[in-house]
């Protein structure tokens, strides 16, 4: 089926090409990072996990809300996402190699990482994340491609990938758990330290994965002849507004726990992210500019004209994304360091090699992206009408 | 049921997959696993059933007291000094009252113990948090109590720094080599990309040496074995209220500190 990806048009060949020149930037800059080192981000021994662990974290959540598709139709027979269903699956697939790429180039040793693999380590969090992100991918490659196989051929998937399908689900909630233990676990680390962040970290993802989900469909929509259908968009959109609402709601609880407590070590990082801390405020606009969005999005998501107008839509879900993006891929881990362990701001900021070699990692989840999206537009292109019983 | 060659290759990639990986856990569980302080002792040299500071702050007088300590760490460690806070490599500092033990500052302290400088190391824990997380036991704990780290297996991923709640430990953002004063070619130099530390002097202890910064310190640092009743720690322990930093959080840090009265600058 990946013949499908090597013929296309000028356009996405030119965007193909685009993606490739953005890898080559990022991945010249990361040959740079090897030989100097990871002193050459913004990181420091204060704040020691900035922008590249961010983006993991959050690429983590996106993976995770393909379930959000795989349980409505594969659990409740949802037929409505029989089409987009295949989109949320290969957006997983892109996601987890993001995470697992920038996993890779947050290594200070990198030749090493088999280690983790040589000396499997039980007690450590990192070994278990490694583990089900692996499989997830693993999973979702596998489930995707079959379905997709077997509908190209014009046959129902074959029957064992029915179990794999199973089990994807609690696996998919399982990605995003691991990854939040792998903060909520440590202690001295106040602003990690919390029973709701695995909560926090799946609501999260199941607002900001199927926005990004809402987006891509329409584009796809837009340039090609394959409709993932109105009403399923309809329907991610819903899902998209519930688990925002429990997103922001889950913050609330952060905010009241914190705050009401009064306890100087749980404010700190609040008070770092939102007005600052002993006179340092670097993050403080990005932040508001997270919460606000956050806002706007809730009201387009919420008053039903808008969430079903798409142009309305499409802003909703790309405030949504871009609230959670900051408040992820960022604030969280950023955050986590401030105060440090002395009870003293360091702050942070990504370097311009940093930048590019994140925009080269999701640039190149992006290429992986369109090739298996233009695979799977293609098939559905060449057997539109044709209705497979699943 | 008859399966085509494309099935069956399908199905036997994905049964080494499991397999393989299976395999490498039920290793890592069933066999018990050398590890590298099994070898037993030179003669002569000083052992322990659990490694503990005593740092007497009293006896810390003047600039230099603190200079000689933290000098001698540096230069027997080949310690970089790379001159600015992004890149620093720490393994014995100070800082005052209120950043050494946030939260325990009192409003109204003798003003001589809140701009006191003092010591801080690795706490050497009985349940250290980087030893729990990671994912390649790079760092590890031995059984004398002593936290280690293994340059030549870490990978660099930094989960031990988010896990310290003391801020023990040193990534080498950079090479460390050309910031090295003067090379002790007795102890080994670091490359970039791994996490170090303290290590309470193994290489000196396993010789019968003191740590240095014990060595150094003119009996301000204690060094002995806390669960010997006549040690020169359990001594000082029990005729001193002493300190340890943020116990609260079950870490079980071993360096305990003396701070006497107003009297003591």
């Amino acid at each position: 089926m990946l013949d499908k990806a090597l013929t296309g048009s000028r356009r996405y060949w030119t965007w193909v090409l685009f993606l490739l020149a953005v890898i080559g930037v990022g991945f010249i800059f990361y040959l740079k990072q090897f030989s100097y080192g990871l002193g050459i981000t913004g990181m420091s021994r204060d704040v020691s996990w900035g922008l590249y662990i961010g983006q993991f974290t959050f690429l983590v959540g996106v993976a995770a809300s393909a379930v959000m598709l795989v349980i409505p139709y594969y659990l409740h027979n949802y037929k409505k996402f029989g089409k987009i269903v295949i989109l949320g699956e290969f957006l997983a697939v892109s996601a987890v190699t993001m995470c697992i790429l920038f996993i890779f180039v947050d290594m200070g040793q990198p030749t090493r990482i088999m280690n983790v693999i040589l000396h499997p380590t039980p007690n450590s969090i990192m070994f278990w994340d490694a583990l089900v992100l692996s499989g997830y991918l693993f999973l979702n490659i596998v489930i995707g491609w079959t379905t997709l196989g077997a509908e190209r051929k014009g046959f129902p998937p074959p029957a064992w990938v029915k179990p794999l399908i199973y089990i994807s689900i609690p696996w998919a909630i399982s990605i995003h758990t691991v990854t939040a233990f792998l903060y909520a676990g440590l202690p001295g680390r106040h602003f990690w330290l919390t029973a709701i962040m695995a909560a926090r970290f799946l609501a999260s993802a199941f607002a900001g994965g199927p926005a990004l989900l809402i987006l891509l469909a329409l584009i796809v929509r837009k340039l090609t002849k394959f409709d993932p259908g109105k009403e399923a968009i309809q329907s991610v959109s819903k899902i998209v507004a519930y688990a925002m609402v429990a997103n922001v709601f889950f913050m609330g609880l952060e905010l009241f726990t914190a705050f009401y407590s009064n306890i100087p070590g749980e404010m700190h990082p609040f008070d770092y992210l939102y007005v600052g801390l002993d006179g340092h405020a670097k993050l403080v606009p990005l932040m508001w500019l997270s919460s606000i969005l956050a806002v706007v999005s809730l009201v387009l998501l919420i008053y039903p004209g808008t969430r079903r107008m798409e142009k309305t839509l499409a802003v909703a879900c790309a405030t949504v994304f871009i609230s959670l993006w900051i408040d992820k891929g960022f604030g969280l881990i950023i955050g986590g360091f401030i105060p440090n362990p002395f009870d003293r701001v360091t702050e942070y900021w990504p370097t311009m090699p940093e930048t590019l070699i994140t925009l080269g990692v999701w640039a190149t989840g992006f290429l992986v992206l369109t090739i298996l999206y233009k695979v799977a537009v293609s098939v559905r292109e060449d057997t539109a009408g044709i209705e497979i019983e699943h | 049921m008859s399966i085509d060659r494309r099935e069956f290759l399908k199905i036997a990639g994905a049964s080494a997959i499991f397999a393989l990986g299976g395999m490498a856990i039920v290793n890592d569980i069933v066999k018990d696993n050398l590890e590298a302080s099994q070898f037993s002792p030179e003669p002569g040299a000083l052992t322990a059933r659990k490694w503990a500071m005593v740092i007497d702050m009293q006896k810390f007088k003047t600039e230099d007291d603190y200079k000689k300590v933290i000098n001698v760490c540096n230069s027997i460690h080949n310690i970089p000094d790379f001159g600015n806070p992004k890149d620093e490599i720490k393994w014995i500092w100070t800082d005052t009252f209120e950043h050494t033990f946030p939260g325990q500052q009192q409003e109204f302290m003798p003003e001589s113990l809140e701009r006191m400088p003092f010591v801080m190391l690795c706490n050497h824990c009985d349940n250290p948090p980087c030893v729990r997380v990671c994912p390649t036991k790079a760092t590890f704990k031995r059984k004398d109590g002593i936290v280690m780290q293994d340059m030549h297996r870490c990978i660099g991923c930094r989960f031990c720094m988010a896990a310290c709640p003391y801020g023990s430990r040193s990534f080498n953002w950079r090479d460390p080599r050309p910031f090295i004063k003067k090379e002790n070619p007795e102890y080994p130099t670091r490359t970039k990309g791994v996490v170090e530390k303290c290590t309470f002097c193994v290489e000196r202890l396993a010789k019968g040496l003191m740590p240095a910064c014990v060595e150094a310190s003119n009996g301000a640092m204690i060094f002995g074995d806390l669960t010997d009743p006549n040690s020169e720690v359990r001594k000082a322990l029990s005729s001193n209220y002493s300190i340890r930093r943020k116990p609260e959080l079950g870490t079980g840090p071993n360096i305990y500190y003396i701070i006497g009265g107003a009297d003591n600058a």
